[in-house]
C-alpha cells in the first residue's frame, strides 16, 4: 500500500513537470512582453500552440532518415525524464535514488546529441551550423556544469539531489562563497543551455546567429511539438535544480503527509514565479551577444566553478 | 569565534577574488572603472566587518577611506582622465581572456597552497585573508602584465593595494598611521601616474604602450 503511494506521488511529479513547463514558459514571455511595453500572448499560448501542432500533419523532407523521425520522442523522453527526477515540490521519492546530478547531466547530454544529430541529418546547411555551434556551447557549458556538480557535491558530501537538498537545508552549512560562486556559474550555463538571450534568442527564425531554433528548423507537426515541449521542460528542469539546491527551503520530507507536500508545491510555485520574472527582467536588460564571444561567457561561468571549488578548500580548514 | 561572523569575512574577502577576476574580464574602460570602484567597494565593506568582529575600531576609519577614496574619488578621476584622454568609448583588445582567466586560476590555487601550510599557526580568519590576499595581489600582478593599456595597468596597480589592505586588516590591527600614509601615497601615486599619462598620451598620441616599445629600440 505505502509503495502504491510512493507511486502515485512520484507519477504526480512527473504529470506536474510536464503540466507546469508550458506555463512557465508562456510566464516568461508574458513578463518580457510587459516589460517591453507590449501585451504580449497569453499565458496559455504555450499549450495552444503544443495542441495544435499535434494535430497538423508532418512534412518530412526527401533526404531524412530514420534518425531524423525517432530524435523527437528521444529528446522529449530524456528530457522528461530528467526532468521528472529533479525534487520539485517533495524530496527523497521512489526514483530519487536515480536523480544523482552527474545522471541528469548524462541525460541532458544525450537529449543534447539526438538534437545535434538531427539537425546534421536532413543536410541543409542551416541545421549544420546550428549543430555545430550548439556544440561549441556544450563543450564549455558541460564541464562548467559538471564543475558546479562537483562543488556542491562536495559540500553536500553526495550527488544525489534529494541529499543535497536535505544537506543545504541543514544550520551548520552557513554562508558559502562556493555556493555563491557555484550559483553564479549555473545560472549562466542555464542560461547558455536553454538558448536564451546573450546567447540565442529564443524568439527569432530569422537570424543568423540563431542556434537551437537553427537545427529544429526542419521539424513540424507533431515532431515539432514534441522538441518544443522538451524546451520548455529543459527551462523547467534548470530552474527547479536551482531551486532545489539553492533555495532548498519548503521542499517537503520524504514521508511528510498531504499538508506539507501542498506547503512544497507552493513554494515550488513561488521559486518558479520568482525565477521566471528574474529570467525575463535579465533578458530585458541585455543585449544578444556575438558567436565569437559565447566562449568568453561559458568560459567565465567554468572559471566560476573551477573556482568554487578551489574556495572549498580554504573555507573554514579548521 | 561565531562561524556565522566568520562566513561573513569569508564571503567578503572570497568575493573581492571574484571582483578581481571581473577586472581581467572586463575590456571597456568605463567599465573597468566601474568594476574597480566595485573592487574597493567590497575591500571596505570586508574591513568594516574585520573592525565588527575583531572588536578594533580604527578600522573602520580605514573602511571609510577606503571606501571614500578608492571607491568615489579615485574612479571618478580615472572616469575624467580616459574622457580627456578620449579613450572612454574604446575596447582594449585583449589577447586570450579565456587563457588569463586560467592563468589566474593558477595563481589563485598557488595562494591557497602557499599560504595554507605557511601560516598554519595563525587564526582561521588570518590564514583565509592572507590566502585570499595574496591571490588578489597576484591577480592584479597578472592584470599589469596582460594589458597594453596604461590606464589598465594602473587599475591593476590600485587592485594590488586592496590585496595588501586586506592582508594587513586579516592580520589583527595594523597602525593606523600606516593606513593613513598609504592612502595618500596611493593618492599622490594616482596624480603622477594621471600627469604621466597625458605626457605618453601628448608625446606619441596613444597610451598603448605596445606602442612604446619601437621607441625603446625594441624589434616589436
Amino acid at each position: 500500500m505505502a509503495i502504491a503511494l510512493e507511486l502515485l506521488v512520484q507519477a504526480a511529479q512527473l504529470a506536474l513537470v510536464l503540466a507546469l513547463a508550458p506555463l512557465l514558459t508562456g510566464y516568461v514571455r508574458k513578463v518580457k512582453a510587459r516589460l517591453l511595453g507590449r501585451q504580449g500572448p497569453p499565458l496559455l499560448q504555450p499549450y495552444r500552440d503544443l495542441y495544435r501542432l499535434l494535430r497538423k500533419e508532418v512534412v518530412l523532407a526527401h533526404t531524412a532518415s530514420w534518425v531524423f523521425r525517432a530524435a523527437p520522442y528521444l529528446i522529449f523522453a530524456t528530457t522528461w525524464v530528467a526532468a521528472a527526477l529533479v525534487p520539485t515540490f517533495a524530496a527523497g521519492l521512489v526514483f530519487s535514488n536515480a536523480a544523482d546530478m552527474i545522471a541528469i547531466v548524462a541525460l541532458l547530454g544525450a537529449a543534447r546529441f539526438m538534437l545535434a544529430l538531427a539537425g546534421l541529418d536532413v543536410g541543409t546547411s542551416f541545421g549544420g551550423i546550428g549543430s555545430s555551434r550548439e556544440m561549441m556551447i556544450a563543450s564549455l557549458a558541460e564541464p562548467a556544469m559538471l564543475m558546479v556538480v562537483f562543488t556542491v557535491s562536495l559540500l553536500a558530501g553526495s550527488t544525489q539531489l534529494s541529499s543535497i537538498a536535505a544537506a543545504l537545508q541543514a544550520p551548520g552549512i552557513g554562508l558559502r562563497v562556493s555556493l555563491a560562486l557555484a550559483l553564479v556559474g549555473l545560472t549562466m550555463v542555464a542560461i547558455a543551455e536553454n538558448g536564451r538571450i546573450p546567447i540565442d534568442n529564443p524568439a527569432t527564425h530569422l537570424e543568423l546567429t540563431m542556434v537551437h531554433e537553427a537545427m529544429v528548423l526542419e521539424y513540424s507537426g507533431r515532431h515539432l511539438a514534441l522538441i518544443e515541449a522538451a524546451s520548455h521542460l529543459k527551462l523547467l528542469l534548470y530552474v527547479s535544480v536551482i531551486g532545489c539546491v539553492f533555495v532548498p527551503w519548503g521542499i517537503a520530507a520524504p514521508s511528510a503527509g498531504p499538508l506539507a507536500f501542498l506547503v512544497g508545491l507552493a513554494a515550488y510555485l513561488a521559486k518558479l514565479a520568482a525565477a521566471g520574472f528574474l529570467l525575463a527582467v535579465f533578458e530585458s536588460v541585455i543585449a544578444k551577444m556575438r558567436v565569437f564571444r559565447y566562449s568568453d561567457f561559458l568560459g567565465a561561468a567554468l572559471m566560476l566553478g573551477f573556482l568554487a571549488a578551489l574556495l572549498l578548500f580554504v573555507s573554514r580548514v579548521t | 569565534m561565531d562561524p556565522l561572523a566568520l562566513d561573513i569575512a569569508h564571503l567578503f574577502a572570497g568575493g573581492l577574488v571574484l571582483v578581481s577576476f571581473m577586472l581581467l574580464y572586463q575590456d571597456r574602460m568605463t567599465g573597468l572603472v566601474n568594476t574597480f570602484a566595485l573592487h574597493a567597494l567590497v575591500v571596505s565593506l570586508s574591513v568594516a566587518w574585520q573592525a565588527n568582529i575583531q572588536q578594533a575600531p580604527h578600522l573602520y576609519i580605514t573602511a571609510t577611506i577606503a571606501l571614500v577614496v578608492k571607491a568615489i574619488v579615485i574612479p571618478l578621476a580615472l572616469h575624467r582622465i580616459i574622457v580627456r584622454l578620449g579613450i572612454h568609448r574604446t575596447i582594449e583588445p585583449v589577447v586570450g581572456i579565456g587563457l588569463t582567466m586560467l592563468a589566474g586560476l593558477g595563481l589563485v590555487a598557488l595562494s591557497i597552497m602557499v599560504m595554507l601550510p605557511v601560516t598554519a599557526q595563525a587564526g582561521t580568519l588570518a590564514r583565509e585573508d592572507l590566502a585570499f590576499a595574496l591571490s588578489v595581489i597576484l591577480l592584479g600582478l597578472l592584470m599589469m602584465v596582460s594589458r597594453r593599456n596604461a590606464v589598465s595597468q594602473v587599475i591593476g596597480f590600485l587592485s594590488i593595494e586592496n590585496g595588501l589592505i586586506l592582508a594587513a586588516t586579516g592580520a589583527k590591527g595594523m597602525p593606523l598611521v600606516v593606513e593613513i600614509s598609504v592612502a595618500f601615497s596611493i593618492l599622490v601615486a594616482l596624480i603622477v601616474i594621471g600627469i604621466f599619462l597625458f605626457r605618453i598620451r601628448e608625446r606619441f598620441e596613444t597610451v598603448d604602450i605596445h606602442e612604446l616599445h619601437e621607441h625603446r629600440g625594441e624589434q616589436p
